[in-house]
């Protein structure tokens, strides 16, 4: 087999052994890597029903296809367990040098099983494994750990996913980070700490050899060239930021707690003001030639020397919707979240949440006590210092911070029920899991992509806001098509998402983006790099069969129709102002389209998936467990 | 203190420009062993941190050390193009070249364990590969004439005002 070593590394945490599963060749073609084979790996190694911070849910880990080759933006890999946030499958992605260490190591897949009874930096050496005492590592930051840990073991190439401060404090929402990329949303870090898991590091000294080089050489170049055109213009120059600007013209950029669509001083927290003020340089992750992170450093005030990668979903999460205006808090606010490692998506929503909590009484300033401001804080909207206090009590899990750091949907319940007030209605979240920057208010299309979601509330796994904003379909009301348009562009998000490849590729290959002008292109990769002979419909089975998985895995947790909702303040609360004012998502709406998805999906009214559909993707094992009988 | 007296050409990485993709490592590893493996890299990818990002490969050193400490006389440097050739059939690996080099652009082959050392891509078409395929052009073969001049017109470019016969008339 080429382009894959055909094994599976499982290492036990508690026992300390380790076992090797080797995988057929079929198997690889059904699941590929990245997110569908770690979900696939969820599947068969976690027991269902488990509490996702006990011994039974297992980190699984599955490399990319094309990690360790020069094919561009393939350098990633897939992470993915039973999410502490949403009680479901917490799928994540991270374009980093651990994978292509890992590839050299000659491991497709880690399974973590178990939990460790002491702090433990797991060390995989190619075919060696080592339980290293992680005790030296503990309150280090992300990059720092990584840092300690290649000076401790003497070598620049051994690349590790690490978790911070946050991830140690269990923070529901701490995520898992390697070189200043994120495995970011559904909580991994919490579910690391849960069994003492630090730190997992690579040593690969193998070669990484595929099935035609020639020809992948030939493909790869191509792309890279490619890649410095037009077609990535946007990412390369700002980056992500640049969905700012036109995320507020468009009336959708989420503003104080998405209450608002348009942010006065979005000209402040602008990609353009970014670049202008205080952009260092961009960097690539690994095996990437279009870079997009825009890191960024603050000059002057209490924040000066904070600096970070900036993207657009951090940064509206941290600047227009906690109301703020200046960069620097933004930036300082990322880099506690980044450094420290939790998903600064979750956390500025929570962190707005608050602040809307207290300015509508429900929360006090002596509710913000903490052992720096004694009295509290007065956390209105727009505060920066006070937002950046906020973040790290949620760190620390200091005073409220505690209580924050379970994310929206506990804090919510929590307080609600203390105080018998309703802030649960600007609890943004979805299955527990903070919405993104893309107010579904008015992206009818997207709104069923968000609800039905397999992960929650994530931009990344539907990608149904682009007909939307791109005026394919009008984004301000529904008709027939949606539930096949929203399911359509979730099934190719998750091709991108299995291989893994960036979606920032996506019109590289032929200028086109859509399937057909992408598919050919991705299976001439595959093929050269395994001797495989996939044409475009494989190509499409892939986002099928991923999506599939993941949700199959919710069904035998159980997921119910109920669970695919959207936050009460997008059903009932339209903007009052901007291009996108008047506009929710209504009951009946939501009800109709999600009736329209389920059907598109070839499911049942309830959202199950009939038996033949399982079985005519290759699943007859999952079948078994919930399929059920076709309408 | 590093110094290269060279007066033969070497691949030079701009910092700046680098963006730490270690594209570089892919290609020169597969472009000499056919495997892509960062270990089996000639030009080698540092990240000191998040922004300090750079490469480095053979510097082409005038009476490089390299050459004049190996106690097995392995190395031979190339009076033509400065290139160091590593002969396979004397080098044991002992790693003094390593030890002589001041820009660590030596490396000890683990499958091998003998050194090897950037050649340039001197019998490959297209010259070097790494430069050719640096997504950012931050890669480039250069002399110490070539490179300061280059140096002195960023300086310019970047201080000054671009001259106005150029602008658009608009």
């Amino acid at each position: 087999m080429k382009g894959y070593s055909g094994k599976i590394l499982h290492i036990d945490l508690k026992t300390r052994k380790t076992r090797v599963e080797e995988k057929p060749e079929e198997w690889y073609k059904l699941w590929i890597g990245g997110v569908s084979m770690a979900s696939r790996l969820c599947w068969e190694n976690i027991v269902p029903g488990c509490d996702p911070y006990s011994p039974e849910n297992p980190v699984c880990i599955a490399n990319g296809i094309f990690a360790g080759t020069p094919v561009p933006v393939g350098g990633k890999f897939g992470l993915a367990s039973k999410s502490p946030l949403t009680g479901f499958l917490g799928d994540s992605l991270s374009g980093s040098w651990f994978s292509i260490a890992l590839k050299r190591a000659g491991w497709d897949g880690v399974v973590l099983h178990n939990s460790s009874d002491t702090w433990v930096n797991v060390f995989i050496d190619d075919d060696r494994v080592d339980f290293l005492d992680a005790t030296y590592l503990l309150g280090k930051g992300t990059f720092q750990t990584e840092e300690a840990i290649r000076e401790k073991l003497g070598d620049d190439q051994v690349r590790s996913c690490t978790i911070g401060v946050c991830g140690e404090h269990m923070v529901r929402y701490a995520n898992v980070t390697n070189d200043g990329r994120q495995a970011g949303r559904t909580g991994h870090g919490a579910v690391w700490a849960s069994k003492k898991l630090k730190a997992l590091s690579v040593r690969g000294t193998k070669g990484v050899t595929v099935a035609d080089p020639k020809k992948l050489m030939e493909l790869s170049f191509h792309i890279s060239k490619e890649a410095q055109g037009k077609y990535t213009e946007k990412y390369r120059i700002y980056g992500t930021t640049t969905n700012m600007l036109d995320m507020d013209k468009i009336g959708l950029l989420p503003t104080r707690n998405y209450q608002d669509g348009t942010f006065e001083h979005v000209n402040l927290v602008s990609g353009q003001y970014l670049d202008a003020h205080h952009k260092v340089k961009v960097i690539a992750c690994a095996q990437c030639p279009i870079a997009c992170e825009q890191m960024s450093i603050v000059k002057t005030g209490p924040f000066a020397g904070a600096m970070t990668g900036v993207e657009y979903e951090s940064l509206q999460a941290n600047s227009s919707n906690l109301g703020i205006s200046d960069m620097r808090a933004c930036i300082q606010l990322l880099e506690i979240a980044d450094h420290d490692g939790m998903d600064s998506m979750s956390m500025g929503v929570t962190i707005s949440y608050a602040m809307e909590c207290y300015e509508k009484g429900v929360l006090k300033k002596e509710d913000f006590a903490c052992k720096q401001f004694p009295e509290g804080i007065e956390m209105n909207f727009g505060n920066g210092e006070a937002a950046v206090t906020l973040a790290k009590m949620i760190r620390d899990r200091e005073g409220i911070g505690d209580l924050l750091a379970e994310g929206t949907r506990i804090a919510c319940k929590k307080i609600d029920a203390e105080r018998g007030t309703e802030s649960w209605k600007w609890a943004m979240n979805i299955k527990g899991l903070e919405c993104p920057g893309y107010d579904a208010r008015a992206l009818k299309t997207f709104s069923v992509g968000l609800a039905t979601g397999t992960r929650g509330g994530c931009h990344n796994r539907s990608a149904a806001y682009d007909p939307d904003i791109k005026g394919e379909v009008n984004r301000f009301t529904i008709d027939e098509t949606r539930g096949k348009v929203a399911a359509e562009s979730e099934e190719y998000a998750a091709v991108y998402d299995t291989l893994p490849l960036c979606k920032f590729i996506r019109r590289c290959f032929t200028g086109k983006a859509d399937r057909a002008g992408a598919w050919p292109a991705i299976a001439e990769l595959i093929n050269a790099t395994t001797g495989w002979d996939f044409g475009y419909d494989d190509v499409d089975l892939i986002g099928i069969r991923a999506h599939t998985i993941k949700k199959a895995f919710n069904i035998r947790e159980g997921w119910t129709a109920t669970d695919d909702d959207l936050p009460w303040r997008w059903k009932n609360e339209p903007f009052t102002k901007g291009a996108s004012a008047g506009y929710t998502v209504s009951d009946e709406e939501l009800a109709y389209l999600k009736d329209i998805y389920y059907q598109a999906k070839g499911w049942t009214k309830d959202g199950l998936i009939p038996s033949d559909l399982l079985i005519k993707l290759g699943m007859p094992d999952v079948a078994e467990q919930i399929g059920v009988k076709g309408e | 203190m590093a110094t290269s007296t060279s007066k033969y050409e070497y691949i030079v990485c701009d910092p700046a420009a680098c963006i730490g993709c270690q594209l570089c490592e892919y290609v020169c590893s597969y472009t000499k062993t056919g495997e892509y493996n960062s270990y089996r890299s000639r030009i080698r990818v540092v990240r000191m941190d998040e922004v300090l990002i750079s490469a480095i490969a053979c510097r082409t050193c005038e009476n490089a050390p390299c050459v004049v400490v190996c106690p097995r006389d392995a190395l031979t440097q190339d009076s033509e193009s400065g290139i160091i050739r590593v002969d396979s059939t004397k080098c044991d690996g002992c790693a003094w070249c390593i030890e002589a080099c001041d820009f660590g652009a030596i490396s000890i082959n683990p499958a091998t364990k003998l050194a090897e050392i950037c050649d340039q891509c001197e019998t490959v078409e297209g010259g070097p590969q790494c430069v050719l395929w640096c997504p950012k052009e931050a890669l480039t073969l250069t002399n110490p004439d070539r490179q300061a001049q280059k140096t002195r017109r960023d300086l310019i470019k970047d201080s000054l005002e671009f001259p106005t016969k150029t602008k658009d008339p608009r």
